[in-house]
């Protein structure tokens, strides 16, 4: 029997951020270690960094100058005394040369060898070791030099639809979905700079791409004893933007006979590799055939680790610094034992009904319930912010129970009494999505979301002049309370006799504005109220009104309503199901601050990737002007209208804050056209 | 009768009598709903939308706006005018007391929508009432103008009075009152003074003109040939003669800049602040509505009404055993401790003395006073004369006369005879008069007026040896009836200002609350010294 040498672990720096640094953090304390955060300058007060034992500020503000910094990281690691460092996921987690930096820094690195990483971290070359060890993969091929009609006929060998991807890399990032060979040349173009940018490495992947398809993965663990297992399934079909949305274990499409099929040839895999650490193998599940595809092998642990943990009872960070150590894992095939079934999905500040837009910005309020059975992994604490510059998600929500509709159930009712003040997020949108029928029915492929486009945009489940109503009263509530004169007369009472209403602007956030009108009999109590609401005229009654909250009556009714009123004047209700926000507009804004902005403006901040017009150009309608990476993503900024460019107000690496103008244009009337003829 | 903290209610809401006394007055606030109506047209549809197309606001939505969101404006005399024949209610005018950055100010807007915002008699009576309630309860003066100036056809009824309202401006401001004055249009001649009089000023850019003279007149008097803004506009005053102190981009920016003048005042009321918890009457004031007389004559219950208006109904009576047909007593509304005087029958010279007593204590304490009219007169006849009727009316005359807290007189039926005067009526400057809509007001009933009127025709026909015309007499009688009646209706009476409104009487208790709060601004302190009481 070959012994290697166990290595203690005294300091473990994590070299992360968001729930994933606290998540590890967690493990780490509760093993004895002590643990280091690093952060860069807008997460100086993020969760994580106080969390930990120490923290040291890596300076800069976007990724790149922080997070992505290997040398940065060690020298945070060599300040700090640490003795061991675990990437989480994204970052440095996949990077061979920084796992070797750490290794030369002797710092050891939680995770698999840098060889390892290397192989499977391309494509091309993981597929063949795939191949290699048995696994079944799709028809594939490299994208080479710079010939439009040779890509033409590579993509034609593969057969379409085909997916591009980069070599490099993962996470969805850079991936294009190729229908038809219209779109081929647009795809692989974007796809580069796409890659070249997030990964320094522009190499691409034409693969065939299964349109109904699922997306399993297998869970795996390799030890440097010789020791592998998986720990079972997770399905993760429903994605948007090739970005996971929801997870679960077990898969509703993986029966046992399949689990140990799919879980066998990516043991093989794994020892092919001679894998160390967590690893996630991931397949298409062809569930007509029962055939399933190697997709890739994702050397980190994943972000849906928990759905595991919850099923199997086991800590997957707890067993990755086992490895790390040198330890066996200290458990066989047969000890791993599922039970129950979890879901997970993650909350962003994003907006689905704008095709998934992230939302970075102020979060005033943040809390969720408490239960057996339910798990938060929160990245975010408030008040605080989501910072423009990383993924924007929120927290990760776990529902284990001992069935799938049960844990969907308790999810779905857990998110309803989330309260996530300040930006817009896909709270809404994840509640219908855990109570779509089909969703319950376990009908989940790929393409779940283009098949269920009503749900980026859910119908409200409480009426939505109920919270508008307890909106507008509570605001009405703390006014009165406030006035230190008149506090005692009834809200813009008026001794004349006639019903006068008072009239107000209002928005909702994430939605449009509301022309109000209104009449409340009393400051505070029970209340009747007149809400006339873009012209139509509501009679609600209020009870129990103050300055936390409202019952509100309607339709027969009652409706208990939290209402909190923020510092920036935003007004946000909860019931035990619904959330809205709500601006007043203010009733004397300041001359300018309204002035109408000219051309297209960024939607939301990002760096200025390339501007595509120049001053005195001709633009029509829908033309992109300016390119914006923002959140990982590209953005083009397009012409409202046809016209020609006044003035380009950006340049190239420019960082441009949200709602910026980029662009100036004047607009060509038909008119104008008409002058020609 | 024992005082009690909370009054109890005997009030039968299923009575016949409940249900004619709220019909009755359900009626009589449908003829204010009309009036308010009026007021509301704002001087009819065409011209609100020709004022708006300009971009301009209404009178109504600058004072809004100026005022603190979601805050009460105790609009006053919004019926002024009403009883002319040709009357348009309201006097072309807004004004009424509410909170401005926390700061309860006295605000007259000229409505320019209504004639062009002309000022007309009742406009002038009106702009003046409301200076003087200024002055009285120290309230911080803002003007909204936009005005034609006089109404020049009626110059005769208002370029004299009219003159005093600059005087007043003045005044108040000597006075340590401030004046501020947001220009949103023309405001030309006499009008121009309410800029200049006031002590600071905000012009709108491209739509106030100030000037004493327009194009027309410096044509006609010195032949210069100028145009609106350079003779007056808001970028000369702000930059070249110095009457603008600020320059205002839009109506929504003097608004601003207006409330922020305001916030800077760092105004302190000089009355104490609300002392009494300000919580609503136990019985439900929907009630009010049944609970006077439709018919003058008949006395009510007067406690039934505090039970509706005073803070959690509580009232401490005073002397409850003697002259019962004056209640007297301690209670609160909107939380300031007041001291209730209220007729429940006429005044007889137990009432007159208790109430000569009760108002010395007020004096004393610096306690305002709330008289609750419903009240024919001081008792006649040779009994009453005996028993020195006439001395003891003239305590409670003297009493009420040489008061210093602040009164609020409320009229809730009749305001007859000297019994107007023992109870506060206008002529003894009480802060604020309101009134329900069924009240009367007169020397006496209109039936007892012309009958009285006859009994003096048939003596001197008498005298002089002629036959009486029975006939004549009918006529004359129904005549005089007629016409006293027309002339003691709260319309008439409120549009001649001899009231600062008419008001719907489940409101009594937030229009007394605002009225007490604005006569805190100034300081409460009662008389220490009367006349010589006659004993």
């Amino acid at each position: 029997m070959v012994t290697t040498p166990v290595t203690r672990i005294d300091t473990l720096l994590v070299a992360n951020r968001g729930e994933i640094a606290s998540r590890v953090i967690r493990t780490a304390r509760a093993a004895g270690i002590r643990t280091v955060a690093v952060y860069a300058d807008p997460d100086r007060r993020s969760p994580h960094v106080t969390e930990a034992d120490r923290a040291v500020p890596l300076g800069g503000t976007t990724a790149a100058e922080s997070y992505l910094d290997g040398a940065k990281i060690l020298d945070a690691a060599r300040r700090s005394g640490a003795d061991a460092l675990h990437p989480g996921y994204g970052f440095l987690a996949e990077n061979a040369g920084f796992a070797e930096a750490c290794a030369a820094a002797g710092v050891l690195f939680v995770g698999p060898s840098p060889g390892s990483i290397r192989e499977m971290g391309l494509k091309d070359r993981a597929k063949e070791i795939a191949r290699k060890a048995g696994v079944p993969v799709l028809p594939d091929a490299r994208v080479s030099g710079d010939d439009p009609s040779r890509w033409a006929a590579e993509a034609r060998a593969v057969g379409y639809p085909l997916l591009v991807k980069p070599t490099a890399g993962g996470g969805g990032k850079g991936m294009r979905l190729v229908a038809g060979e219209d779109g081929l040349a647009d795809a692989l173009a974007g796809a580069r700079r796409e890659a070249a940018g997030a990964f320094g490495h522009d190499g691409l992947l034409l693969e065939r791409y299964l349109a109904a398809a699922r997306h399993v993965e297998i869970q795996v663990f390799g030890d440097a004893h010789g020791g592998a297992v998986h720990l079972g399934e997770r399905e993760c079909s429903v994605q948007r933007r090739h970005q996971k949305v929801l997870e679960e274990a077990p898969s509703t499409a993986v029966c046992e006979e399949l689990r140990r099929r799919m879980g066998e040839t990516a043991v093989s895999l794994v020892r092919e590799l001679g894998y160390r650490g967590a690893g996630t193998v991931e397949y298409l599940l062809d569930e007509e055939t029962g055939e399933f595809f190697f997709l890739e092998m994702n050397t980190r642990l994943q972000v849906e680790h928990p759905v595991t943990e919850e099923v199997t009872g086991l800590d997957l960070v707890a067993l990755q610094l086992r490895v790390a150590r040198g330890e066996p894992l200290g458990l066989d095939q047969a000890d791993v034992v599922h039970r129950g079934h979890a879901i997970e999905v993650r909350l962003y500040a994003e907006d689905p009904a704008r095709d998934f837009l992230p939302t970075p910005g102020v979060l005033h309020h943040y809390s969720h319930p408490e239960r057996p059975g339910l798990r938060f992994e929160d990245g975010v604490r408030a008040p605080g912010e989501v910072p423009p510059f990383y993924d924007p998600m929120l927290a990760k929500i776990v529902a284990h129970a001992g069935t799938r509709a049960e844990a969907a159930a308790a999810l779905a009712g857990a998110l309803g009494e989330t309260r996530v003040h300040g930006t817009v997020t896909n709270r809404d949108f994840l509640v219908a999505l855990l109570r779509d029928p089909d969703l319950l029915a376990g009908r989940t492929r790929t393409d779940f979301l283009e098949r269920h486009p009503d749900l980026l945009d859910p119908a409200p489940a409480t009426p939505r002049i109920v919270h508008l109503a307890a909106a507008v009263a509570v605001s009405v509530a703390r006014r009165r309370a406030a006035d230190r004169v008149t506090g005692h007369a009834p809200p813009g009472f008026r001794p004349l006799a006639a019903p006068l209403l008072t009239a107000a602007g209002w928005e909702r956030v994430g939605g449009g504005p509301v022309g109000l009108g209104y009449r409340l009999t009393a400051p505070a109590g029970d209340a009747g109220l007149v809400l006339e609401a873009d012209g139509e005229r509501h009679e609600l009654a209020l009870l129990d009104l103050g300055a936390d909250g409202v019952r509100v009556r309607h339709g027969g009714v009652e409706h208990p309503c939290a209402v909190a009123v923020h510092a920036d004047g935003s007004v946000w209700v909860n019931d035990g199901r619904d959330q809205s926000g709500w601006l007043p507009r203010p009733r004397l804004p300041e001359p300018g601050a309204l002035a109408a902005a000219a051309g297209p403006v960024s939607e939301l901040p990002g760096t200025v990737t390339e501007v595509l017009v120049e001053p005195g150009q001709r633009v029509a309608a829908g033309q992109r002007m300016v390119l914006l990476e923002a959140m990982k993503m590209e953005h083009p900024a397009v012409a409202g209208a046809d016209g020609v460019v006044e003035e380009v107000r950006v340049e190239v690496g420019q960082y441009v804050a949200a709602h910026t103008v980029l662009v100036t244009l004047t607009e060509l009337g038909p008119e104008r056209d008409g002058e020609a003829g | 009768m024992h005082a009690v903290a909370v009054l109890t209610t005997a009030l039968d809401t299923a009575s016949e009598q409940y249900s004619r006394d709220r019909a009755a007055m359900l009626d009589a606030l449908r003829g204010l709903e009309a009036l308010a109506e009026q007021v509301l047209a704002a001087g009819g549809e065409k011209s609100v939308r020709r004022h708006r197309s300009r971009g301009r606001l209404l009178a109504r939505e600058r004072v809004d706006l100026l005022l603190d969101e979601d805050a009460p404006l105790l609009e006053l005399s919004c019926y002024a005018g009403a009883h002319e024949p040709d009357g348009q209610p309201g006097g072309r005018l807004i004004t009424g007391i509410g909170p401005v950055s926390g700061v309860e100010c006295m605000v007259i807007a000229n409505q320019p929508t209504v004639k062009g915002g002309s000022l007309n008699p009742a406009a002038v009576a009106k702009q003046l009432r409301a200076l003087d309630i200024a002055e009285r309860n120290r309230l911080p003066v803002i003007t909204l103008v936009e005005s034609g100036g006089a109404d020049l056809p009626r110059q005769a009824d208002i370029f004299v009075p009219g003159g005093r309202t600059f005087r007043e401006l003045t005044r108040l401001s000597a006075a340590g009152i401030p004046t501020i004055s947001l220009v949103f249009g023309s405001c030309t001649a006499g009008g121009a003074y309410l800029p200049g009089m006031s002590e600071y000023t905000v012009l709108v850019a491209e739509a106030a003109t100030v000037y004493l003279g327009g194009p027309p007149l410096v044509k006609m008097a010195i032949n210069e040939d100028v145009d609106d803004e350079t003779l007056g506009g808001a970028e000369m005053h702000a930059r070249v003669s110095g009457l603008a102190d600020h320059l205002a981009a839009d109506e929504r920016d003097a608004l601003r800049i207006g409330r922020q003048i305001v916030a800077d005042l760092d105004w302190r009321k000089a009355g104490p602040g609300p002392s009494m918890p300000s919580e609503p009457p136990v019985h439900d004031p929907e009630e009010l509505l049944g609970c006077a007389a439709a018919d003058a004559k008949r006395s009510v219950e007067v406690r039934e009404i505090l039970a509706r208006v005073l803070d959690g109904s509580r009232f401490s009576e005073f002397k409850p055993l003697y002259g019962t047909q004056l209640v007297t007593g301690w209670g609160s509304i909107g939380g300031f401790p007041v001291g209730v005087l209220a007729n429940n029958g006429i005044l007889f010279s137990e009432e007159s003395n208790k109430g000569a007593h009760f108002i010395q204590l007020a004096n004393a304490r610096d306690i305002p006073l709330v008289f609750v009219q419903n009240i024919t007169g001081f008792m006649v006849g040779s009994a009453a004369e005996r028993g020195g009727i006439i001395k003891d009316g003239a305590k409670m005359i003297n009493a009420v006369s040489n008061s210093a807290v602040p009164h609020l007189t409320l009229m809730v039926g009749a305001s007859y005879g000297a019994g107007n005067y023992g109870m506060s009526g206008r002529a003894y400057d009480p802060r604020f008069v309101f009134t329900w809509p069924n009240h009367r007001i007169a020397v006496m009933g209109g039936s007892q007026l012309a009958g009285v009127m006859s009994m003096v025709q048939r003596r001197v026909a008498r005298r002089a040896g002629r036959d009486y015309d029975e006939d004549t007499d009918a006529r004359v009688r129904a005549e005089t009836e007629e016409m006293i009646e027309s002339q003691s209706g709260a319309v008439y009476a409120t549009g001649r200002l001899w009231d600062d409104g008419v008001i719907d009487p489940r409101d009594t208790r937030a229009v007394l609350g605002l009225a007490l709060s604005a006569a805190h601004s100034a300081p409460v302190a009662g008389a220490r010294r009367f006349a010589p009481f006659r004993m």
